[in-house]
């Protein structure tokens, strides 16, 4: 699980150490392949197979015609022939032609076939808001694959998890959705070591520790959190701040144990409101630690509307000031 | 003999040479119409190519480029009666501009202002559909109901416009198999640009040509030069005349395939010259049609230097003043985001703008914009 000290790092953005996650696991397992449209020769529309074309070859990286249901329903029956396939849909608001086969076999192949196919295989797509995009290029849409049993739903937020998760998700025996919060794609670089280790699907990481309040988060929301706390310590106010990293399934473990130190709690995603992940982790808190609860819990996420065209999503997204109005209410209540 | 009863196998049907000589049967269009056809097509390579550096100015997003591409959007667009509907991808800058969409309201668009994709009253133009091929089963029903509507047997028509990317996608199949079966007045345009991305024409389909995919749904495909705006015209205003009229045993819809390409990047994030060869770009530059027709209008003696010279003066003020205009106008109200998700706002979400008119008026909208 954990990485030797001694052990050669990098410095690689989020993006680039999914590349290499990638690498890493074609070169020590002939059976992953990747997948997807403009993943090969290109390298990616955000450069994330860049490199893997020339290293392995059009029949390990392979682009493929341009239907979302095709990649993801092939991969399906890849996987369940015994390969690992490792499917790109270009942005997540593209999987749509692709969610009957997600939903309907991807899920819940292995219950179907009470255990006789499983399907080792992962979805990646970027996901989320703030690079002003198009329309369907900004959208958070985790509960949907977080609402479907047989699924695991990974959202990384460093370049070290994003190379451990990823590795994990693709030895995982059950199907992984891997979604990458493509706002902080390059926003900043990690050390990252050069060989292989797995940070562990399920398990959330505490970023921060405080007593006063405990802000969950997960992918691109990460950030904003950090800064929140860190600004409000100055106020007096000691913030923990929790990154989840895997939504489905959740760290229920860690929520309740930082809950019950803190007694108050914020959730922040840019997913909208309703039917969010926010309202989970707050009937977890509820359903383990009423006792130590001591303010409502604060949801500073996503409006219930469309995701914006981009000369409105910096009033749609969660930022520090809006993390930081959320934590004051919870802490003053 | 109809050019649609051309077998896509024998190749694309052509008016204009690449010098513009005529090899093919001209469609009936006045000194007038193809002067204004070649205006548009001035027009919209001046806009795209100003678009293009608007956004490498940070003055505009992330812009889809069409240059190479409008002789068949602009001469296709030009066969349409005021009443057809045109269901647009989102490449289709020169189509809606024919069709009475502004320039300003195509910029503002991509400018991330939701008033852009706020069609004016009365221009039948859809909103641009993102989603690759998404927008091909909205053709067909639309053009389902017009044929439900109408009283006479002539339905308005309805034309799709989508990519060679877009047949691989399920909804292509779905909305051409409907169209077949309930006999929709519908032209399928498909803007064949070579490259969906990085993958190109023969990589996306076994098939030897898009076109006679309308085959397997029973209807008429056909193959034109896509760059050679007359057979664009005339491929297009026979697909339209059979949509709303056709002949005894004859379906109406039509695929048209317009085989040409895109000289520029799939996006203004795309860079082109990693899956691709220069010298393949050159190839299709030397079928561009824009001087295409130039020559063939030079040699009706419908142009000469000096109108060339005024066209490009006008279409030049044209683009100006649209830029000058969607970059002055205001931002969008935030509080805007509420509006049009329902007709009337439900409690939760009125409950949250009043949150977000709440946290606005005590942080500041500069709360908002701090990363």
């Amino acid at each position: 699980m954990s990485t030797r000290q001694t052990e050669p790092t990098q410095n690689l953005t989020l993006v680039q150490s999914v590349r290499d996650a990638l690498a890493t696991e074609m070169e020590a397992d002939d059976d992953v392949l990747v997948t997807g449209e403009d993943v090969g020769k290109n390298g990616g529309v955000f450069r994330a197979t860049e490199g893997l074309f020339d290293e392995f070859g059009g029949d390990r990286v392979v682009d493929t015609p341009l239907a979302e249901s095709g990649i993801i329903g092939t991969a399906v029956g890849m996987a369940a022939m015994g390969l690992k396939p490792v499917a790109e849909v270009q942005f997540s608001g593209f999987v749509y032609p692709g969610f009957d086969q997600i939903v309907s076999h991807m899920a819940r192949m292995r219950a179907r076939s009470r255990g006789r196919f499983t399907l080792p295989m992962v979805l990646r797509a970027p996901y989320g808001g703030g690079i002003r995009a198009p329309e369907h290029h900004s959208e958070s849409k985790e509960a949907f694959y977080a609402h479907e049993a047989g699924l695991k739903v990974v959202i990384p937020s460093t370049p070290y998890d994003a190379k451990g998760l990823l590795i994990s998700a693709i030895r995982d025996p059950d199907p992984v959705i891997f979604l990458e919060p493509k706002l902080i794609y390059r926003a900043f670089r990690g050390e990252v070591p050069e060989g292989d280790y797995e940070v562990p699907i399920g398990e959330a990481a505490v970023r921060r520790e405080g007593s006063d309040v405990s802000v969950f988060a997960y992918g691109a929301m990460t950030r904003p959190a950090m800064e929140a706390a860190d600004r409000l310590a100055d106020d007096g106010v000691d913030a923990e701040v929790v990154d989840l990293r895997t939504v489905s399934p959740l760290d229920r473990e860690a929520i309740v144990e930082s809950f019950e130190k803190t007694g108050r709690a914020v959730v922040v995603h840019e997913a909208p409101k309703t039917g969010g992940l926010a309202g989970e982790i707050t009937a977890i808190v509820q359903e383990e630690a009423l006792l130590y609860q001591e303010a409502p819990v604060q949801r500073v996420t996503g409006f219930d509307v469309p995701y914006p065209l981009y000369a409105m999503e910096d009033y749609y997204m969660p930022n520090a000031a809006r993390v930081a109005a959320g934590i004051e209410e919870a802490v003053e209540f | 003999m109809s050019t649609l009863e051309r077998d896509p196998r024998e190749g694309e049907v052509r008016v204009l040479d690449e010098n513009g000589d005529v090899v093919g049967d001209a469609p009936d269009l006045s000194a007038e119409e193809l002067l204004a056809m070649y205006r548009q097509m001035k027009l919209a390579r001046r806009f795209d190519t100003r678009a293009v550096s608007l956004q490498r100015q940070g003055r505009m997003g992330t812009f889809p480029p069409m240059s190479g591409q409008e002789g068949a959007q602009v001469a296709s667009a030009m066969a349409l009666a005021d009443d057809d509907w045109v269901v647009p991808s989102y490449r289709e800058h020169a189509v809606s501009l024919v069709r009475g969409v502004s320039l300003e309201r195509t910029l503002l668009y991509w400018m991330g202002d939701e008033r852009g994709s706020r069609m004016a009253d009365g221009v039948n133009v859809f909103p641009v559909a993102v989603p690759i091929a998404s927008q091909i089963p909205h053709a067909t029903g639309m053009a389902w109901a017009n044929k439900l509507r109408n009283d006479d047997g002539t339905p308005d028509a309805v034309v799709c416009y989508f990519g060679d990317g877009a047949t691989s996608e399920g909804d292509f199949h779905e909305g051409l198999n409907f169209a077949g079966v309930f006999d929709t007045p519908n032209v399928f345009f498909c803007n064949n640009n070579q490259w969906a991305i990085s993958v190109p024409r023969s990589k996306q389909t076994a098939s030897a040509t898009l076109a006679q995919k309308a085959d397997a749904y029973g209807f008429e495909g056909v193959q034109v030069d896509g760059m050679d705006p007359l057979a664009v015209y005339k491929v297009t205003e026979e697909a339209l005349a059979k949509a709303r009229d056709p002949d005894k045993g004859e379906l109406r819809p039509t695929l048209i395939e317009a085989v040409q390409y895109r000289f520029g990047a799939h996006t203004t994030a795309d860079d082109p010259s990693v899956y691709r060869e220069d010298a393949e770009v050159e190839e299709w530059k030397a079928k561009d049609p824009i001087p295409r027709l130039e020559r063939y209008l030079r040699g009706r003696d419908l142009l000469d230097d000096d109108r060339v010279a005024d066209i490009e003066e006008s279409v030049e003020t044209e683009v100006a003043d649209a830029i000058e205009a969607a970059e002055s106008t205001t931002r969008p109200d935030p509080s805007s985001m509420f509006e049009h998700v329902y007709e009337e706002m439900t409690p939760e979400l009125r409950a949250q703008a009043e949150r977000f008119a709440d946290l606005r008026e005590r942080y500041g909208d500069e709360a908002f914009l701090d990363d």
